[in-house]
Order: C-alpha cells, then sequence, then structure tokens
C-alpha cells in the first residue's frame, strides 16, 4: 500500500507541476488544485496509514497504539477549506485579469514571438 | 509626569487638527495656539527642578530586557531648548494664521505643525538614544509633510523629497552610531552614555561611530557638503521656514552634538570631522549668501553658515567655545527667525521675494522695515546686539584654540572672512529690501501687514536687544543652567558682558563690521549686487543630487532587470526547481534508503482507485487548455480518490470535509468557466515552433522528475516508525481534559483553537476579497453575450421569477432539490452537534449548508432563489467571526487564558441533563462562518451572469457604467 500511495502523491505532484508552469491562468488553477490534493495527502500520509482505527475514543484511558494520528487529520482538515478559498480567490482574481487585459495569459498579455 | 505632558499635547493637538473641517482656519489657529502656550507654561512650571544641576524624569518601562524604556529626562540643557521650541511655536502659530491664506486647507497645516513640535520636543526631552532617533525621524518626516504642504507645486515636491532623502539617509547613520553606543557602554540611557566618555574614546569603534553620528547630524543641520537641501525647502511656506529650518529642525544635529559632546568630543578626530565640516559650512554659506536673489534663499544661505559656526565652535574642544555655541543657538534662532517672518511679511504683502523687484519698502512698511533691520544688524553682529555678544565669544575662541601656528593662523581667518560676509550679506539683504530707490515694478503694492503678523517678529526682536544690552541679566542664569547639566558644576571662566575691555576679539568685530561694508559698497559700485554667486554657482549641489539620484534608479531598474522577470512562468520554474534542488541536495549526505517496516500488503481494489485518480489527475493536466470542462471533471474524480484515500486510512473527518469541498470547488470553477475566453486547438502556429516544444519538454522533465521526488520522500517516510509521542499526548487528553471522543474535532476546537480562529478569519477575509473584486469585475467584451449552449436552447433555463416551479426537463431536479434543502439542514445541524464524539464538526457542517443553498440557486435560478430567500453571507460571517470571538474572550471572564475551553453541566426540568461548552460555541461560529464565506464566494460569483444580458455591447461611458454597477451591486 505504501508504494501506491507514495506513487500517487508523485503522479499527483507531477500533473500539479506541469500545469503550473503552462501559460493560461485555467491551467495554473488547475494544477494549484491538483498540488494542493498531493501535499495534503503527503502531509496526511506522515501520521502512516493505518486502516479502520480513526482517532474516534471508544474507552476512558485510550491505548495510542490502537488510534491513527489525528495531528496531521487535523492541519489537512483546515487546509482543505483554506485551499478551496484560496482556489476561489485566484479565480476571481483570473477572471478579473482576463477582464481587464483581453487575455487569459497569466503575464496578463500574450507573448511577443 | 508633566515631561510626558509636554511631549504627548502637540500629537494630541495633531490628531485634533487633523478632524477639523479643512475651511477651519481659526479654530485650528486656536488649538494649536492654546497647545503651543500650554507647553510654554509646563515648561515654564518645570524650571525650579532643573536649576543648579537638578534633572527632572520620567520613566515607562517598555521592554527593560532590551534597555528600551520610555524615559524622558529633562536637565538645564534640554530645558533651554523646549523652552525655545515651544516659544518659537507659539509666536510661529499665531504668524502662521494671518500668513496662510483662506483658500489653503489650513487644519492640515497647523496639524503637522503640531506634530513637528511633539516630534523636536521628544528628541529634546528624551533620555533614551534610541527614543532620540525614533522622535528625529519623525522632525524629518513632518519637515517632509510641511515642505509638500502645497503640493501641487513640482518644486515643492522636489524640495520635500530632496530633503527627507537627505535627512533620513542621515538618521539611519544616526541609529547606527547610537546603537554602536549602546553596544559600547551597555545602556542607551543617556545618563549612563554621558558618563561614559573616557570608554567611548578609547574605544576601537570610535572612528567608525563618529563617523556615523557625524553623518546624521550634519545632514540634520544641513551643513556641507550636505547643505543644498535647506536652500530648496524654502519653497516651504515662511512659518516653516522660520519654525522648522532655522530656530529649531535644523538645530536638532547642533543639539545632539552639544548633547554627547560630554560623551563623544576632546580628540583630534572629532575637531576635524566636525570643525572642519562647520568651517567649510560657515564660509561657504556666508559667501553664497552674499549673492542670493531670493530673500528667502539669503536666509537659508545664512543658515548654514550660522550653523557651520555654531558646528565649528563644537568641534574646538573647547568648554568655552560650548558656552559660545550654546548661546550663540538661542541668538541665532531669536533673529532668524525674525527675519524670516519679516521676510515673509514683505512676499506677502508685494507679491514678490525677488530682491531684483523689491526695493524702497521702508516708506510703505516702515515697522517692517525697522523690525528687519535690527534683525539684520543683530545677523551681522552689531554691538548692543545679542549676536554680537557670540560672535565676540566666537571671535575670542578662534584665536586662542589653534595649537599649532598654522592652525593659530587659519582659524582666526576664516572667521573673520566669515564676519566679513555675514556684515555683507545682512546689510545687502535690509538695503535692497528697504532703502534704495522705491520699486514700481511690484505684483502688489506694500503696505504694512496686520497687527498679527509683525508682532512675533517685534517681540523677537526685543528679545535680541534686552539680551544684546543686558545680557548678565536676562539670559544669564538659564545659560548658566544649560552649561552646567553639560558639563556640570564647575563651569569655565566667562563673562557675558558688552565691553570687555580694548581686546583683539573686539578689534576683529571692527574689522568684519568696516570689511562688510566696504565688501558691499564694492559690489554696488561694481553693479555685481545682482550677479550670481562666483565659483559657487557652477557647483550646483542640488543638481548633482538630482544626477545622483537618476543614476541611483537606472542602476537598480537595470540590476532588477537583470535579476528579476515579471514573467510568472520563469518565476514559478525557478521555485520549483530551487525546492527540487534543495530536496535532493538534502538526500546527498545520506543518500536515499527506504524504512525497515513491514510494508502492508496491496489492495488491488485500492490500487485500481489509484489506477483511475492517476488517469484522472493526467488527463486533467493534458486537457486542461483545450477541454476545461473534461479536465474540470477530470480534477473531480481525482478529488473523489483523495476523497476515497482519507476514508480508507481511517480519517473519517476528512473524507466528510474533502466531499463537501469537492462539491463547491467544482461548483466554483464551473462558474468561472463562462467567462473564460475561448479557445480551440488547431488555431494556434506557435505550438509547432521548436521553441515551444523545447520548453514543454524541459517542464515535463522538471514535472516528472518534481513527482518522483515527492513519490520518493513519500515512501521513505512511510517507511519508517513514527518518533514523535505527540499523537499519543492528544490521543491521551482528549477524552479526560477536553471531553470529547473525537480526538481530531477536539484539536481543532480546543487544544488549538487559536490556529483554527486564525484559519477562519483568513477565510473570512478572502471571501470578502472575492465580493469586493467582483464588484467592480468588468468581463471581456465577447464573454458578455449570453453563451451559446443558453441561446440554442428553446426552453430558457431560468424559471420565472413568480412560477413555483420551472417549465420542461428542469422540473424534477427541482422538486428534488427543494426536498433535499431542509434535510441537508437537518444534516449539517447534525453534524455540527456530534462533531465532539463522532466525525463531522463545524467546517462540515457548514460546508453541508452551504452546498444545500448553492444547490437551490443552481436548479432554481438566482433571481427565483433570492425573491423567495434573502441569506446575507456576510451576516452569517459577521456572526461567526463573532461566536467564536466570543468563546475565546469568555474565557478572560473566568480567569483564564484566550480561548481556554469553559464547561457546565446543567440540570434543566423537563429538558434533563445538558452539557454546555464555549467550544461548542466555537465550533457553531465556525460553521456559521464557512457558511457565510462558502456562499457569499459563489452567490457572488453566480451573480455576475445577471448582469450580462442587460449591459449594452458598446462600451459604456464611465459614469454609467459605475452606476449600473452600484444598481447590481451583488447580494
Amino acid at each position: 500500500m505504501e508504494l501506491v500511495y507514495a506513487l500517487a502523491v508523485g503522479i499527483l505532484v507531477s500533473a500539479g507541476v506541469w500545469l503550473l508552469l503552462r501559460p493560461r491562468t485555467f491551467q495554473v488553477i488547475m494544477g494549484l488544485s491538483l498540488l494542493s490534493y498531493a501535499t495534503n495527502l503527503f502531509i496526511f500520509g506522515m501520521g502512516r496509514l493505518h486502516m479502520q482505527r480513526p482517532p474516534i475514543l471508544n474507552d476512558a484511558a485510550p491505548d495510542p497504539s490502537l488510534y491513527t494520528d489525528p495531528v496531521p487529520q487535523a492541519l489537512v482538515l483546515t487546509a482543505i477549506v483554506i485551499g478551496f478559498a484560496t482556489t476561489a480567490l485566484f479565480l476571481v482574481v483570473l477572471l478579473a485579469l482576463r477582464g481587464l487585459s483581453g487575455t487569459d495569459h497569466v503575464d496578463g498579455r500574450e507573448p511577443e514571438q | 509626569m508633566l515631561l510626558t505632558l509636554i511631549a504627548a499635547l502637540p500629537f494630541v493637538g495633531s490628531i485634533a487638527a487633523a478632524f477639523l473641517p479643512a475651511g477651519a482656519r481659526n479654530a485650528a489657529a486656536w488649538l494649536a495656539g492654546v497647545v503651543a502656550v500650554a507647553c510654554l507654561a509646563l515648561v515654564a512650571l518645570l524650571y525650579p527642578g532643573v536649576q543648579a544641576g537638578g534633572v527632572e524624569t520620567f520613566r515607562f518601562e517598555w521592554l527593560p530586557q532590551f534597555g528600551l524604556d520610555l524615559y524622558f529626562r529633562m536637565d538645564g540643557f534640554a530645558w533651554l531648548f523646549a523652552l525655545l521650541v515651544s516659544l518659537m511655536g507659539a509666536l510661529v502659530v499665531l504668524y502662521a494664521r494671518y500668513y496662510m491664506s483662506p483658500e489653503d486647507p489650513v487644519p492640515r497645516f497647523f496639524a503637522f505643525l503640531l506634530a513637528f513640535m511633539g516630534a523636536m520636543l521628544g528628541v529634546v526631552l528624551s533620555g533614551n538614544l534610541i527614543q532620540i532617533v525614533v522622535f528625529w525621524e519623525l522632525t524629518s518626516f513632518t519637515s517632509f509633510m510641511l515642505i509638500a504642504y502645497w503640493y501641487h507645486l513640482p518644486d515643492a515636491r522636489r524640495a520635500a523629497r530632496m530633503s527627507v532623502t537627505v535627512t533620513v539617509a542621515g538618521g539611519l547613520c544616526l541609529l547606527m552610531g547610537v546603537l554602536m553606543i549602546g553596544e559600547i557602554v551597555g545602556s542607551y540611557d543617556l545618563d549612563d552614555v554621558l558618563v561614559a566618555g573616557d570608554v567611548l574614546r578609547a574605544h576601537p569603534w570610535y572612528g567608525a561611530l563618529l563617523i556615523l553620528i557625524a553623518l546624521g547630524v550634519l545632514t540634520k543641520s544641513a551643513q556641507f557638503p550636505f547643505h543644498f537641501w535647506l536652500p530648496q525647502a524654502m519653497t516651504a511656506p515662511t512659518p516653516v521656514s522660520a519654525y522648522l529650518h532655522s530656530a529649531t529642525m535644523v538645530k536638532a544635529g547642533v543639539f545632539l552634538l552639544a548633547r554627547l559632546w560630554p560623551a563623544l568630543a576632546g580628540t583630534n578626530l572629532w575637531f576635524w570631522i566636525i570643525a572642519s565640516a562647520g568651517a567649510a559650512s560657515l564660509l561657504v554659506g556666508a559667501f553664497s549668501a552674499t549673492f542670493q536673489r531670493d530673500t528667502k534663499g539669503v536666509l537659508a544661505y545664512s543658515t548654514i553658515s550660522h550653523l557651520g559656526l555654531i558646528t565649528m565652535l563644537l568641534g574646538m574642544n573647547s568648554e568655552l567655545a560650548l558656552v559660545a555655541a550654546v548661546f550663540h543657538m538661542m541668538n541665532h534662532a531669536t533673529f532668524k527667525a525674525s527675519l524670516f517672518m519679516a521676510a515673509g511679511i514683505v512676499q506677502h504683502e508685494t507679491g514678490t521675494r525677488d530682491m531684483k523687484r523689491l526695493g524702497g519698502l521702508a516708506r510703505s512698511m516702515p515697522i517692517t522695515a525697522a523690525v528687519a533691520t535690527v534683525a539684520a544688524a543683530a545677523m551681522a553682529g552689531v554691538p548692543l546686539l545679542n549676536g554680537f555678544l557670540s560672535k565676540e565669544m566666537f571671535f575670542a575662541e578662534a584665536i586662542v584654540v589653534g595649537r599649532s601656528l598654522g592652525m593659530s593662523i587659519t582659524l582666526p581667518t576664516i572667521a573673520l572672512l566669515a564676519g566679513v560676509f555675514s556684515v555683507a550679506y545682512s546689510l545687502r539683504f535690509v538695503h535692497q529690501v528697504f532703502f534704495t530707490e522705491p520699486s514700481h515694478d511690484l505684483p502688489k503694492p506694500g503696505h504694512e501687514p496686520t497687527r498679527g503678523m509683525i508682532v512675533p517678529g517685534a517681540l523677537l526682536v526685543v528679545a535680541c536687544l534686552l539680551v544684546g544690552v543686558l545680557p548678565a541679566v536676562t539670559v544669564g542664569p538659564v545659560l548658566e543652567t544649560a552649561m552646567m547639566s553639560i558639563l556640570g558644576p564647575e563651569l569655565p571662566e566667562y563673562r557675558l558682558a558688552i565691553w570687555h575691555g580694548f581686546t583683539l576679539p573686539l578689534v576683529m568685530s571692527f574689522i568684519a563690521l568696516a570689511g562688510g561694508i566696504t565688501f558691499y559698497v564694492l559690489l554696488l559700485a561694481r553693479g555685481a549686487v545682482m550677479s550670481p554667486t562666483p565659483i559657487l554657482s557652477r557647483l550646483n549641489a542640488a543638481r548633482m543630487f538630482d544626477v545622483a539620484n537618476v543614476v541611483v534608479v537606472r542602476g537598480a531598474a537595470k540590476l532588477s532587470h537583470l535579476f528579476f522577470t515579471r514573467r510568472l512562468q520563469s518565476q514559478l520554474l525557478a521555485i520549483v526547481g530551487i525546492a527540487l534542488v534543495a530536496g535532493v541536495a538534502a538526500f546527498g549526505s545520506t543518500g536515499w534508503s527506504a524504512g525497515e517496516n513491514p510494508l502492508t500488503p496491496i489492495d488491488p481494489l485500492f490500487t485500481l482507485l489509484w489506477v483511475v485518480g492517476a488517469a484522472c489527475a493526467v488527463g486533467a493536466a493534458q486537457q486542461a487548455k483545450f477541454h476545461r470542462l473534461a479536465a474540470l471533471i477530470m480534477l473531480g474524480g481525482a478529488g473523489l480518490v483523495t476523497c476515497l484515500t482519507f476514508a480508507w486510512f481511517s480519517a473519517p473527518d476528512l473524507a466528510l470535509t474533502q466531499i463537501a469541498v469537492e462539491v463547491v470547488t467544482v461548483v466554483l470553477l464551473l462558474l468561472g468557466l463562462r467567462w473564460l475566453p475561448r479557445r480551440i486547438a488547431f488555431d494556434d502556429p506557435r505550438r509547432k515552433t521548436p521553441r515551444a516544444r523545447g520548453r514543454r519538454a524541459r517542464d515535463f522533465l522538471l514535472a516528472v522528475a518534481a513527482g518522483c521526488g515527492t513519490a520518493a520522500l513519500a515512501f521513505a517516510v512511510l517507511t519508517r516508525p513514527q518518533v514523535s509521542d505527540l499523537p499519543g499526548y492528544f490521543l491521551r487528553n482528549s477524552l479526560e481534559v477536553a471531553g470529547g471522543r473525537n480526538v481530531v474535532n477536539v484539536i481543532l476546537v480546543d487544544f488549538r483553537s487559536f490556529d483554527t480562529l486564525g484559519e477562519i478569519t483568513v477565510v473570512a477575509i478572502v471571501a470578502l476579497i472575492v465580493y469586493a473584486l467582483l464588484r467592480r469585475f468588468r468581463p471581456a467584451p465577447e464573454s458578455i453575450d449570453v453563451p451559446k449552449a443558453q441561446r440554442a436552447d428553446p426552453a430558457p433555463l431560468t424559471t420565472a421569477v413568480d412560477a413555483p416551479l420551472p417549465r420542461g426537463y428542469m422540473r424534477l431536479p427541482a422538486v428534488l432539490v427543494r426536498l433535499i434543502g431542509p434535510m441537508a439542514g437537518l444534516v449539517s445541524v447534525y453534524f455540527l452537534l456530534r462533531g465532539h464524539q463522532a466525525p463531522g464538526g463545524g467546517f462540515v457542517g457548514g460546508l453541508v449548508m452551504a452546498s444545500a443553498v448553492i444547490v437551490q440557486y443552481m436548479v432554481g435560478g438566482t433571481m427565483w432563489v433570492e425573491s423567495r430567500l434573502r441569506i446575507h453571507p456576510q451576516v452569517w460571517i459577521a456572526l461567526g467571526m463573532i461566536g467564536a470571538g466570543t468563546a475565546g474572550i469568555a474565557a478572560w471572564f473566568a480567569g483564564k487564558p484566550f480561548l481556554s475551553a469553559l464547561a457546565a453541566d446543567l440540570h434543566l426540568p423537563l429538558i434533563g441533563d445538558v452539557h454546555l461548552s464555549t467550544v461548542l460555541l466555537f465550533d457553531l461560529g465556525v460553521y456559521m462562518l464557512v457558511i457565510g464565506a462558502v456562499v457569499l464566494m459563489l452567490v457572488a460569483l453566480a451573480h455576475q451572469s445577471l448582469r450580462s444580458p442587460r449591459r449594452v455591447p458598446v462600451e459604456p461611458s464611465r459614469e454609467s457604467a459605475e452606476e449600473t454597477d452600484e444598481a447590481e451591486a451583488v447580494v
């Protein structure tokens, strides 16, 4: 499973980075979304992969080894929501740029060549 | 306490003046006058405390561990300057009331004037070196604002920029010098620094710190070679010139020199740096003043020259010279301010400052002429006036200080030469303006000004006379108090008197008078009174400054052009490339290896899941340019697989959040797609060039490398055991301490709730930015029309506002969605309430509720929904912030730190036992804020389509476009 998980993160990063370097704003926004999936998965993976051990406690004196690490989950949870907010912000900036400059190139003008 | 009041009062007055309406000329003047007089009275009240070497202090501990306190300290010398600043302030306010024209925004003027007064009093009264520098910079800033007061004049703006560049650069040097002093002495307190003179002078840093302090001081006091900003600053209103640029601010430099004199003076280096800068300014200023055509120009150069005289005295390393310097600071302030006021009156009444046009004004303005003549005589050093006394002391010092033969000839020669020029320019000033043939070429016929303008200058002139005739009675005690605070109780022998017997300095005074008169008569005879300054007019320092400015700016532009690109792609390439290199380099020393943990067996279902996920990711990457909708669907696919992965590996909360966010993200991007330009795969030949292919190959390799690197890193971590016990801490304490079974939620709303508070604040701010940006949104022209798909549709999707259900194929979804609405609300509240014990919480609940609202919009149409249901997302955001904040602040009332959880178990009749906690309130805040923020962003974006059909295709004029915007302001 670890191998599949690592490969999944790697592929998401590759696709994200490729899009990040493209010239059109929509491509960049897609790239950032893919990268944020990858990053969230990567951080989540820092708690290692455990199946059927959600950090929902059953008894008063819990044994930590029976539960997965809750800290990366807490980090990723807010990251997901903030990721949505920044995507929205970037989308609106993208639209405003398009309206003002008449192009969807990331530099606000078509390349000269 | 009174001390702080002196420094604080002007700032309070300044803020009050800033809020007065622009036409409130009298109110602003009264306010400023009252503040200045109050300061003056307070200063006068404190005199008994500083007599005989006493020191008044007030200390407020601020950062004691860094030796930084708010420390005000008034000794005799500071008292003298505080008196000067507040007294001059009061007189200048009176003068300015009549000088400023009713058309000017006078409250702004007085606001800055008062702020300057406060800053200057701060410099004078600070007992901490850092604090002095802070107030010092404030004086530079207020001076900038006052020089640029008439900012519609290009000259004023240029002069203001020049002065602020020079003085602030000097201020930075001063700060460095002060920091070095602090390092050496171990304290920034003036009391400690002043007694550490021997340590400072013997320290190897002494040379460097002296040069830095000198740079600060010489720029501030407009000393050669930094003098050029002062004549330019004469574009400021005349009250500013009289107050800042002759009486007080330019004195800050020499004030600090005298202040630090016991700590730094006494070495050869001090003599060479300070005295030679002073001597050069003395000569250059006096010489240039003799040839200015502008009345204020004469006074500006003469100010440079007199400050040079003071600086030179301070540089002579003699206690008597120090006495003379302090004495001359006072004298110069009195006569120069009254001269500036006279020059201002002349300009005010005749409309010009050009001495070639002015002439013979003594007949029409006799009082002004009398005042100016006496003041100019004081400036020239005529006996019976104060200028004569300090100048004679200067001559005396110049004779005795020189230790070598060369020096004992050079110093008196410089002094005498400067004396000659000073007599010449004083005479020329008075003669040309008041006593030549009356001019007929004036913009306005001159006449006496109102009393308010002449009184301040007249009072100053009376002071010149009184000090000049009875120095020992009038100024003697005050000067003695001031000197004792610098030099200690044992003062050198000096005698303030007009007649010291028939001495060499007296002879020099008379030679200077005779020489000056002769020089001026010669100039008159040769008709060269209005010729430009010989030699020096070619060396235009102001112009050199401008050239240097341009060179620096161009150089900076070139440098940034070399090292920086505005192109986003190159920047991102650099970021990714550097991250990759840094990541690989981190493995460099140890090499990469997999960990020892046994691998969990591979589940084919999970593998299949990620085959789909990877295909979606790669597909999205490939299609994002030409098939945006397809790419978006595939992005959603990758998101779903991510969501399932969270669920797979024991993270139910994450899975819930991810799926809800996935929904709103896709809706968001779908709403955005409509405003993007059409792009067809075959219309771009640029994609086929070798260069474009090469670039894509490079990016592809980089992307693959980044992916491989991250995968390798992830694998290396996943196969190693966990080392920290952080999860153990949270798992053990969650139930016991915080009373929650869902540890993720407990971390979010209890253990680390301050982080969460920050995060929801970010979300709220982003939502408001999105809203604000969309209010001014201008779609691209070709996107304005109704999209092709909608035009082709025979039955429009939008529901009529009054119809209960849409027509056609949208009817069924509409019924379903309306059924779902209340249920979704119920589910969201359920998630919120159970979040502490089971998967759920404010984030998930809020997202579910927001999706429910959005779905109503999507199916019913914006108009239809809003005609029935007014939601105010901003209110939700505000309530959410208030809720979360209240939960945090409530802890204060229980005597606990911010955001501590408070719980109460109540037993209510009928309902039973209820567990109430501020944590729930906090989570409720998160819930409401998330609903508000998400709905605000999506609805604002959805509203953009509403206004497009109404927009006329022709570009409307700006005003009408603004109106439409207001009318269609979203939500």
